[in-house]
């Protein structure tokens, strides 16, 4: 089976080798080749009816895995919606000309880029009621959005720390400059203060979201129905020890392919604001 | 001179005991300094005697606590609100030693931002103009850059420009080549030349010696937060009254081989300028 998939693949790969001539080699398209051989692999394994067993369970249960995975896009998005909003005025307070406002979020920002945010999920999750009883009406209070809750704090208190760092970052000779030409307070902020403050905060708000993203898989941990409950309910359905290596690989990759761009498209733009 | 026969004339911009300290540090102990229309004044001196800070006072980015300001019939230092100084500073272009571009706007949008947003222009007017003003500090090729990709001296020029769109009656310019490559100085000062021989009125802070000899009206002498001395450029640099000012010249002037004053001749004469000059900031 095995010397099957192999040989397969190489005569993929020299077939296409032969067609495109020389550039078309390993080096140059390392993922079409790499899909041309997976291709290769399901085919000879679908057309000989040997596919392992454990595959065939993966395929039955990848709806299932992908409708999971939506679940931790959801936490992710909402957290980081939730998080973006509440650090901006933190952040924003933080510069407040008061003091004791200073020193509240100060404390607020610490406390929370502190905490482990595994705790932070337990702690909402048992802070807050399962429902809630507003006038006559019960209103469930559901497992995922409470993690969306735990996560949204610490996402709050680092979103305020890249705000105050980028407002900080911008020099005085800034503000200077836009009043000797006659801006208001208010324009400058808007017009040239913020836009460059944007900008620098972009990539590390990205790199935010993407470990974000990976700490979603702490969700199952209080009952939310995600990619890895999922995994886990599979793993225990099939009992096969083949199978929940499978699935955890799988799992791994579908973090990593979810995350991977996201890294990726962070360094960019890095590279291309080091430029202007 | 054109200086010494409009003197009787009200002065465009008129100091009178103007004081300021930080803290217990008295930077400006009385300035007494007029600028008449169309000409151009330099403030010559040594570091730390409070050059830039009188420009600063001018367009009330610094308030003094004692004396009078006038710009035309503005009283510069009893402005309070937000609204008078926005009033004050269309009328008065600054030029920074370190150019302070925004650096996310493209040079015509550096050009364009403030005459659209605070003059109420149009946007093809300001354009108009801003290509216009490109051309004549002669970066007309540029007006897509982004600062980051300009030298020193064309982030400069493009600055002059900047305060220029606004169509001001009076320019400050605070020591705008100190921070330049000697080999850019030129540029930038070729650009100063120009605007002081179109008859705008310019105070220049400078250390650049022979430039200010050549275009200034009137030159100011400050040491230690007081004016040692005024007079016609050629009485300063040439006859000196306080021995103070001839020590500063001869300091100033004294060693390195002179560039020829032909505008041809540029790059200045940077020698003149000590190297720690070049790293000091806004006093």
């Amino acid at each position: 089976m095995a010397n099957d998939a192999a040989v397969s693949a190489l005569a993929v790969r020299a077939v296409s080798a032969r067609r495109f001539g020389t550039r078309f080699s390993l080096r140059r398209h390392p993922w079409s080749v790499a899909l041309a051989a997976v291709l290769a692999v399901l085919g000879t394994w679908v057309a000989t009816g040997t596919t392992p067993v454990a595959l065939v369970f993966l395929w039955q249960w990848t709806p299932a895995l992908l409708w999971g995975l939506l679940t931790n896009i959801e936490i992710s998005v909402l957290a980081m919606a939730l998080g973006t909003l509440a650090g901006l005025v933190v952040g924003a307070l933080s510069l407040s000309p008061v003091r004791a406002l200073r020193v509240l979020t100060r404390w607020y920002v610490q406390f929370f880029r502190n905490a482990p945010v595994l705790v932070l999920i337990y702690f909402t999750t048992y802070v807050f009621p399962f429902e809630l009883h507003i006038v006559r009406w019960t209103v469930p209070f559901p497992d995922w959005i409470k993690v969306v809750l735990g996560l949204a704090l610490p996402t709050s208190a680092v979103v305020a720390e890249i705000f105050r760092g980028a407002i900080q970052s911008i020099p005085s000779a800034q503000w200077e400059a836009a009043q000797s030409l006659a801006f208001r307070r208010t324009e400058i902020f808007r017009l040239i203060v913020l836009p460059q403050c944007l900008r620098r905060m972009l990539p590390p708000w990205m790199n935010l979201y993407a470990s974000i993203t990976m700490s979603t898989a702490l969700a199952s941990l209080v009952g939310a129905h995600d990619v890895v409950d999922t995994a886990q309910i599979a793993s225990n359905t099939v009992a096969r020890t083949d199978f929940t290596v499978l699935v955890y690989f799988t799992l791994l990759g579908v973090f990593f392919a979810y995350c991977y761009p996201i890294a990726r498209a962070t360094r960019a733009l890095e590279r291309r604001h080091a430029r202007h | 001179m054109p200086a010494t026969e409009t003197a009787a004339s009200s002065p465009l911009v008129a100091l009178r005991g103007v004081q300021l300290a930080f803290g217990d540090n008295a930077v400006l102990r009385g300035i007494d300094l007029d600028v008449q229309r169309g000409q151009a004044v330099s403030i010559i001196g040594p570091s730390g005697s409070g050059k830039s800070t009188i420009l600063r006072c001018i367009t009330g980015l610094l308030r003094p606590q004692h004396g009078e300001i006038r710009v035309g019939h503005t009283r510069v230092d009893t402005l309070r609100t937000e609204a008078e100084l926005i009033a004050l500073r269309k009328r008065v272009g600054f030029v920074f030693q370190q150019y302070n571009l925004f650096p996310h706007l493209t040079v015509l949008q550096n050009l364009v931002i403030a005459p659209t947003r605070v003059a109420g222009r149009d946007r093809a007017t300001a354009e108009r103009d801003a290509r216009a003003l490109l051309d004549k500090v002669r970066l007309s090729h540029k007006e897509a850059a982004y600062p980051g990709e300009l030298s020193g001296g064309q982030q400069q020029r493009v600055a002059i420009a900047r305060a220029l769109a606004m169509r001001p009656e009076l320019m400050l310019f605070d020591e705008v080549t100190s921070a330049l490559d000697p080999e850019t100085v030129g540029e930038v000062l070729t650009v100063i030349r120009d605007l002081v021989r179109d008859g705008l009125t310019c105070v220049l802070v400078t250390h650049e010696m022979r430039f200010a000899e050549e275009i200034s009206d009137q030159v100011y002498f400050t040491e230690a937060g007081v004016i040692v001395e005024h007079g016609p450029a050629a009485r300063i640099f040439g006859a000196p009254e306080s021995e103070r000012t001839r020590a500063f010249l001869h300091r100033a002037l004294g060693e390195g081989p002179r560039a020829s004053l032909a505008p041809a001749a540029l790059p200045a004469p940077f020698p003149e300028v000590l190297p720690f000059e070049r790293l000091r900031f806004a006093l």
